[in-house]
C-alpha cells in the first residue's frame, strides 16, 4: 500500500472536471484500487460522483491510497496529477 | 428547386439539411417491466448510445469551441457510466421490477438530490448535470431526441419559433442556421444568432411545410431566402457568395488588435452583447475591448427557481475574471414583456411590454434585487464591473436604485467582503421619458447606455414582437435617432459618457450619424466587432453629419 497526503490549492476544491480527468487517470489502472479520503469519507478514484459529494473544498487535506500490483506507478501518477491540477 | 422567402436576421450563406425541431413528451410513468434482464439489457443500449453521442459532442466541441466546453459533456459521459448511479439503477430495475425509463429518472433524482443538498454553490449546481444526463438516458430509451436535433451532421434547424429558454439550451454545435416561420429580427432567437455568426431567417410564414424535412437547402441569413434543392445556376451563384463570404473573413481578421479609432482620431469603444458566461469566448476571440451590456436574465430564465446569491457572484466573476481588467456593464434583471419566467409568479397582463418589467419588478421585490446587488458587488473586486439598470423613467427609480447600492455596499463592508468603491452605475435609455429627463438622470450616474429596441418600440409606438408591422417599425426613424441625439448631448453637457448596445449599434449605415453625435461606446453582438471596426477606422468623424435625423 501506497499513500501520500495533500492539501487542495484549487480555488473550486475537486469540482467535476478534475474529478473528471481524475477518473479517467484512474481507470488505467485497473488492477489497482485508489482512493481518496477527505473528512472521514472515502470514496474509489472511478467512482466520479462521489469523489464530487466528497465536498473537498480549498484547503482541504486529502488522503490518497493506492494498493494493488501497480501501486508504485499509480502513486506517482496521483501524486503528479494532485499537484498539477488541484 | 424551391424558394422560401423571409426575412433575414443573421447573415452568412451556408449548405446543409432542414430538419425540424421537435418537442416532446418525455414524462415518465412507472411500468412494471415484464422482462428484468430485458429492461437491462434497454438501459445497456441507452448507455452506450447516450456514451456516443456524448463523446461525439465533446469532440466537436474540441474542434470548435475548445478544450473547456468539451470537457463538460466528457464529464457528462463519465457520470452517465458512473459506477454508483449504474448500480443505483441496476438494483431499482431488479428489486421494484419497473421498467428503465422509470429506474433512470428515480436514481438520477437521488443522485442530483445529492449534489443539490451539498452545503457548495458550486456542487449544488451540478444537481443539473445529473438531471441533463438522466434526461438523456431517458430520451433514449424512449427513442425521442429532445432540442430536436438527431442527427451526425450539423443541419438548418427549421421551427414555428423558438423560445429563449429552448435556444438556450440548444447544442449550438449541430446549427448550421435558423430558419423560422414566425419570429422577428428582434426575437431571442435572431439576437443569438447574430451574437454567435449562425445566419438565420424568420418569417418565412406556412410555406416552411414539416415535409421539406431532410431535403437539402442554401440558407442565405442576408437576403432571407431559403433554397431547397437548388438548380446549377443558383448553386454557383450562393457559391461564389460563400467564397467572398471567406475573403471577407480573412480582412476581418487582420482587424484583431486594432486600435477603434477613426483616421482623425476620434475613439469610439466598441464592446460586446452577452447573453451567458459561454459568450465570453466569442467575445474574446472577435477582440471585443469591453462588455457593454451582459443581460443578466439568463440565470433566471434557465433556472427553475431564483438564483441564489452565490450562483449570481459565481457568473458576475467569471465573466469579470475573464475580460482581465476590461469593462463589464452587467444590467440588471430585465424580465417581463417578453421574457416571462414563470417562478416570478407574475399576474398576467394585457400590455406586458407596458406592465411590471425590469426595474420595476426589482423595485417592488427589494430581496430579488438584494441578492443580484450583492453579487455584483461582490465580483466587482474581481474585474472592472459597472452596474446598469434597465427601463428607467423617473429620477426617483435611479435614486431608488442607488439607495439599494449603497445599503448592499454598507453590508459588505460590515461583513468585510471586498468589493470595488468605484463600481460604475450607469442607465439604460430605452424609454421616451428617460430622454426627455435626460438631463436629470445624468447628473445621477456614470453612464447611459441606449438600449434601441425598445427606445424605437416606445418611441414609435410598435411592438417588437410583432410580426406584421415591418414598415412602421422603422429604428432609423428620425424620432428614434434624434432621442439619441438628445441623450447623447444631456450626458456630454454633464461630462458622462454614452453608448449605444441595442441592435442599431451594429447598423453599419448609422455610424457616421453616432460619430457626428460623438458617442463613447458602440456595443454590438461579438461578431459585429470586426466588421464595425474595419469601417470605424475607414471614418473621418470630421466630416460626418446628422442629416439622418431630418432637423
Amino acid at each position: 500500500m501506497k499513500q501520500f497526503n495533500y492539501t487542495i490549492t484549487d480555488a473550486l476544491g475537486i469540482h467535476a472536471r478534475p474529478a473528471g480527468m481524475l477518473a479517467k487517470a484512474a481507470k488505467t489502472y485497473a488492477d489497482t484500487e485508489i482512493t481518496v479520503t477527505c473528512n472521514g469519507k472515502t470514496a474509489k478514484a472511478t467512482q466520479l460522483m462521489k469523489i464530487m459529494s466528497l465536498g473537498v473544498k480549498q484547503g482541504s487535506v486529502v488522503t490518497v491510497v493506492a494498493e494493488g500490483p501497480s501501486e508504485e506507478a499509480a502513486i506517482a501518477a496521483m501524486d503528479d496529477f494532485f499537484t498539477s491540477n488541484l | 428547386m424551391v424558394l422560401l422567402q423571409g426575412k433575414g436576421v443573421s447573415k452568412g450563406v451556408v449548405k446543409g439539411q432542414l430538419y425540424f425541431f421537435k418537442r416532446q413528451d418525455n414524462t415518465v410513468t412507472k411500468r412494471i417491466a415484464e422482462d428484468v434482464e430485458a429492461e437491462k439489457a434497454r438501459f445497456a443500449a441507452a448507455q452506450e448510445a447516450a456514451t456516443l453521442q456524448l463523446t461525439a459532442l465533446a469532440d466537436r466541441c474540441r474542434e470548435e469551441a475548445g478544450d473547456e466546453s468539451a470537457i463538460l459533456f466528457e464529464t457528462h459521459a463519465m457520470f452517465v457510466e458512473d459506477e454508483d448511479m449504474v448500480e443505483a439503477i441496476i438494483s431499482l430495475i431488479e428489486e421494484e421490477g419497473c421498467c428503465a425509463e422509470y429506474a433512470v429518472e428515480q436514481a438520477g433524482e437521488q443522485f442530483a438530490g445529492m449534489f443539490a443538498a451539498m452545503d457548495d454553490a458550486y456542487m449544488s449546481a451540478r444537481a443539473a448535470d445529473v438531471r441533463d444526463v438522466a434526461r438523456r438516458l431517458v430520451n433514449n430509451l424512449l427513442g425521442i431526441t429532445q432540442g430536436g436535433i438527431d442527427s451526425d451532421e450539423p443541419v438548418i434547424l427549421a421551427a414555428d419559433d423558438l423560445a429563449p429558454s429552448e435556444t438556450i439550451q440548444l447544442d449550438k454545435s449541430k446549427i448550421l442556421a435558423f430558419a423560422t416561420r414566425g419570429g422577428s429580427g428582434n426575437s431571442h432567437t435572431a439576437i443569438l444568432a447574430r451574437t454567435m455568426g449562425i445566419p438565420a431567417i424568420c418569417g418565412l410564414g406556412d410555406a416552411l411545410k414539416d415535409e421539406l424535412g431532410g431535403r437539402l437547402a442554401y440558407v442565405d441569413g442576408e437576403t432571407g431566402s431559403l433554397y431547397i434543392e437548388p438548380d446549377e445556376l443558383t448553386v454557383l451563384a450562393l457559391k461564389e457568395k460563400l467564397d467572398k463570404q471567406e475573403e471577407l473573413k480573412a480582412l476581418l481578421s487582420s482587424m484583431k488588435g486594432q486600435e477603434d479609432v477613426t483616421l482623425d482620431g476620434q475613439k469610439v469603444n466598441v464592446y460586446c452583447n452577452i447573453g451567458s458566461v459561454e459568450d465570453v469566448s466569442a467575445v474574446i476571440a472577435n477582440d471585443g475591448q469591453g462588455i457593454g451590456l451582459f443581460r443578466s436574465e439568463f440565470l433566471y430564465l434557465a433556472a427553475n427557481d431564483y438564483p441564489t446569491e452565490d450562483e449570481q457572484f459565481e457568473a458576475y466573476k467569471t465573466v469579470a475574471a475573464a475580460m482581465n481588467g476590461k469593462r463589464v456593464i452587467i444590467r440588471t434583471l430585465d424580465i417581463g414583456a417578453d421574457k416571462q419566467v414563470d417562478y416570478f409568479d407574475m399576474k398576467k397582463e394585457e400590455n406586458p411590454a407596458l406592465g411590471v418589467r425590469a426595474i420595476r419588478i426589482c423595485l417592488n421585490r427589494p430581496e430579488v434585487f438584494r441578492s443580484q446587488l450583492r453579487a455584483l458587488y461582490r465580483a466587482s473586486a474581481y474585474g472592472k464591473i459597472a452596474i446598469m439598470f434597465p427601463m428607467i423613467t423617473s429620477v426617483w427609480e435611479v435614486r431608488e436604485c442607488r439607495r439599494a447600492c449603497q445599503k448592499v455596499m454598507a453590508e459588505l463592508e460590515k461583513e468585510g467582503i471586498p468589493y470595488s468603491k468605484d463600481t460604475e452605475i450607469g442607465i439604460m435609455i430605452e424609454t421616451p421619458s428617460s430622454v426627455f429627463i435626460a438631463e436629470e438622470l445624468a447628473r445621477e450616474v456614470d453612464f447611459f447606455s441606449v438600449g434601441t429596441n425598445d427606445l424605437t418600440q416606445y418611441t414609435l409606438a410598435c411592438d417588437r414582437q410583432c410580426n406584421d408591422l415591418g414598415k412602421f417599425y422603422d429604428p432609423h426613424h428620425p424620432a428614434v435617432l434624434r432621442a439619441v441625439k438628445m441623450a447623447a448631448d444631456a450626458a456630454h453637457k454633464a461630462g458622462i459618457w454614452i453608448g449605444i448596445c441595442g441592435e442599431l449599434g451594429a447598423d453599419l449605415s448609422l455610424l457616421p450619424t453616432f460619430l457626428a453625435m460623438g458617442i463613447d461606446e458602440l456595443s454590438v453582438s461579438p461578431s459585429s466587432v470586426l466588421p464595425l471596426r474595419a469601417m470605424l477606422r475607414k471614418s473621418i468623424a470630421k466630416t460626418c453629419t446628422l442629416d439622418m435625423l431630418k432637423c
